[in-house]
């Protein structure tokens, strides 16, 4: 669940709030508040969208939990997912050169369980 | 993403096209998290025909081979048409790589497409009842637009319901939004569904939180002990044996089979899989990690609002239905079409209502000025007098039968009407006193539309008495020889359902 907004890495152009697809956060004065966690569904959309990468969704589904926030600003997740998306380099090719293979990648881990199966049962 | 679609068509074919989104056209539902490939066969007769027929030999005598065949031709000719908003990829050969897309990119590019073709996107516009005319075609829709907090209400010459499936608040990633709000609107003004008892599929994941599936294929599973649990690797089977495993307590996955060529690429193909397991110091490919089951409803399975003829119309006038939201047994039959086929269905069966409710909306302009009424009627219109509901104990009930593993994979008879049972007093409680307004009763109708889509294809399921695709009844293995035939459902205060006599393609002739 999003466990913070970094206030002094946030520029207040709330498209946390709007790209948020199930409504977890509220305009405020400065950078938006967490008003509904009930309904965090981490997706990480948040933080893909979040050019200032001010935010941090914590793993847990079901928790926020309590974290540190130097902790996490230290860490190197801040932007991570923005920046492995691409999304920080909008100019530069190639982002999606990877993607073909998951298709033969999901096939031959598939592929590998059953015939393991196959040796286990026969 | 079978809604964008649908309004791109609508807009082309020079309709005014207002698309209202739950959430954000771009974020919402469970494409932005995914990765969706797409039926993918190239205009070659031999080889569309054999697709077509390997289909078709697959769906259990439910799918319907023309409808294929347009999946197939819609999506090949289509999909590149994105190439100006989506980067997409290399194949490898020097050429363009298009059957699969990342989920965030194709959504974004979506709206993108959609916004270039003159749709008027609203987002976090959720629609809480349709309207409909004096001779009960469907005349538009209203809701609540919740960043605004002001009620909305929008008159169309025609609506294409373009909600998803629902997986009843699971926790599978990109779902919490799909709670059926489509099937129970659709529902109230009159329109039917189809296959609602193939709802059962699950998928694997961490058990701290839903990501999507690429590396887990090849995983091995251990119970608490360290023993392995053997399992089939797909189906049924294999739900079952880790069904029953988490039921004893926690099951564990190994990746240590995973094909060494994809931890270092991992991030590249889907980012979004890496930081649940980094955010926590775990090493998803050398340790061992807790799993769990997270279910799918009709989001993988294949029930949704039964599509009556070749423009995706439902059986209400003016209203259309498109991808997650219909039944896509005309595609996959009894079976689940997993990725591919759902992806594709959604593309063509959006392209298709688009086309076709644009046609409606042009042709009847002027008597979207006529009377309206509101359909709406749970959590509108109690029966009673109003009372507060408990809505989490409600929804965590309804997960509870409709996820929870000792129900959904062990179906029989028995348990099945102790849980219809069940539902059914949920219901007969949000009709009689569920009353909300504004953004209250959003969230009483997702309750609600959770509550019905569950007694559907519970009653589904109890009158499909045998196993077929991925229904399975454990007091009705085996096919039955008459099974062949959708099964139709519907109903808000009574549910019922009957088997569809004539086959699509009969009815339609």
């Amino acid at each position: 669940m999003i466990a913070h907004i970094f206030e002094d890495l946030c520029d207040g152009c709330n498209s946390c709030v709007v790209t948020c697809p199930t409504h977890v956060l509220d305009i405020s004065n400065g950078a938006p508040v967490i008003a509904r966690l009930d309904q965090c569904q981490t997706c990480y959309m948040c933080e893909l969208y979040c050019a200032s990468d001010a935010i941090y969704v914590a793993p847990e589904q079901d928790r926020a939990g309590i974290i540190d926030p130097e902790t996490i600003r230290a860490s190197g997740h801040l932007g991570r997912i923005r920046h492995d998306h691409g999304w920080d380099r909008p100019n530069e090719d190639g982002h999606l050169d990877q993607y073909r293979l998951l298709g033969p990648l999901l096939q031959k881990g598939g592929e590998t369980a059953a015939r393991r199966y196959k040796d286990l049962t026969s | 993403m079978a809604a964008a679609w649908a309004a791109i068509a609508a807009a082309k074919a020079g309709a005014a096209t207002v698309l209202v989104d739950k959430g954000f056209v771009g974020t919402s539902g469970v494409t932005a998290t995914g990765g969706p490939n797409h039926w993918w066969v190239p205009p070659d007769p031999a080889l569309r025909r054999e697709a077509v027929e390997n289909k078709h030999a697959a769906s259990f005598g439910l799918g319907d081979p023309a409808w294929m065949e347009r999946v197939i031709d819609t999506t090949w000719r289509t999909l590149p048409d994105l190439a100006p908003y989506y980067p997409f990829g290399s194949d490898g050969k020097g050429g363009k790589y298009y059957s699969g897309v990342r989920g965030s990119e194709y959504m974004r590019a979506l709206r993108a497409y959609a916004t270039a073709a003159g749709v008027r996107i609203l987002d976090h516009h959720p629609a809480t009842q349709l309207l409909v005319d004096e001779e009960g075609a469907v005349a538009g829709a209203s809701g609540h637009a919740r960043l605004r907090g002001e009620d909305w209400e929008i008159r169309a010459g025609a609506v294409i319901m373009a909600t998803g499936g629902c997986a009843f608040r699971s926790g599978l990633i990109g779902s919490y939004g799909n709670t059926g709000d489509g099937y129970l609107l659709a529902a109230e003004a009159g329109a039917e569904l189809s296959g609602m008892e193939f709802s059962i599929q699950y998928t694997v994941s961490p058990a701290w939180a839903s990501t999507r599936t690429l590396p887990y294929g090849a995983a091995r599973y251990y119970d608490e002990d360290g023993m392995e649990i053997i399992q089939p690797p797909r189906g049924h089977a294999h739900y079952q044996a880790l069904g029953a495993a988490l039921l004893k307590g926690p099951v564990y996955a190994d990746l240590i089979d995973a094909p060494a060529e994809l931890p270092p690429i991992l991030k590249d193909i889907q980012p979004f899989t890496p930081p649940p397991f980094v955010r926590k110091g775990i090493d998803l490919f050398r340790e061992r990690w807790p799993i769990k089951l997270f279910g799918e409803g009709t989001i993988r399975g294949n029930g949704g609002l039964r599509i009556i003829d070749e423009d995706c119309g439902t059986t209400v006038p003016g209203l259309y239905a498109a991808g997650d939201a219909t039944t896509r047994e005309l595609a996959t039959g009894a079976i689940s079409g997993g990725g591919a086929v759902n992806s594709a269905w959604a593309l063509t069966s959006g392209q298709i209502s688009g086309a076709a409710a644009a046609r409606r909306a042009l042709a009847s302009r002027t008597r979207t000025a006529g009377r309206v009424r509101t359909t709406g009627v749970v959590g509108i219109q109690p029966s009673s007098e109003d009372r507060p509901i408990d809505q989490k104990t409600i929804e965590a009930d309804v997960d509870y039968h409709m996820n929870g593993y000792q129900r959904s994979l062990w179906r029989s008879k028995g348990q099945l009407n102790d849980t219809l049972a069940s539902l059914d007093d949920h219901w007969r409680n949000l009709s009689a006193h569920g009353q909300a307004e504004g953004l209250a009763l959003v969230g009483l109708r997702e309750t609600a539309a959770m509550t019905a889509t569950a007694r559907w294809c519970t009653a589904a399921a109890l009158a499909r008495d045998e196993s077929r695709g991925i229904h399975v009844r454990v007091d009705a293995p085996g096919l039955e020889a008459d099974g062949a035939v959708r099964l139709l459902c519907g109903g808000l205060d009574r549910v019922w359902t009957r088997p569809e006599i004539h086959q699509y393609a009969e009815a339609a002739k």
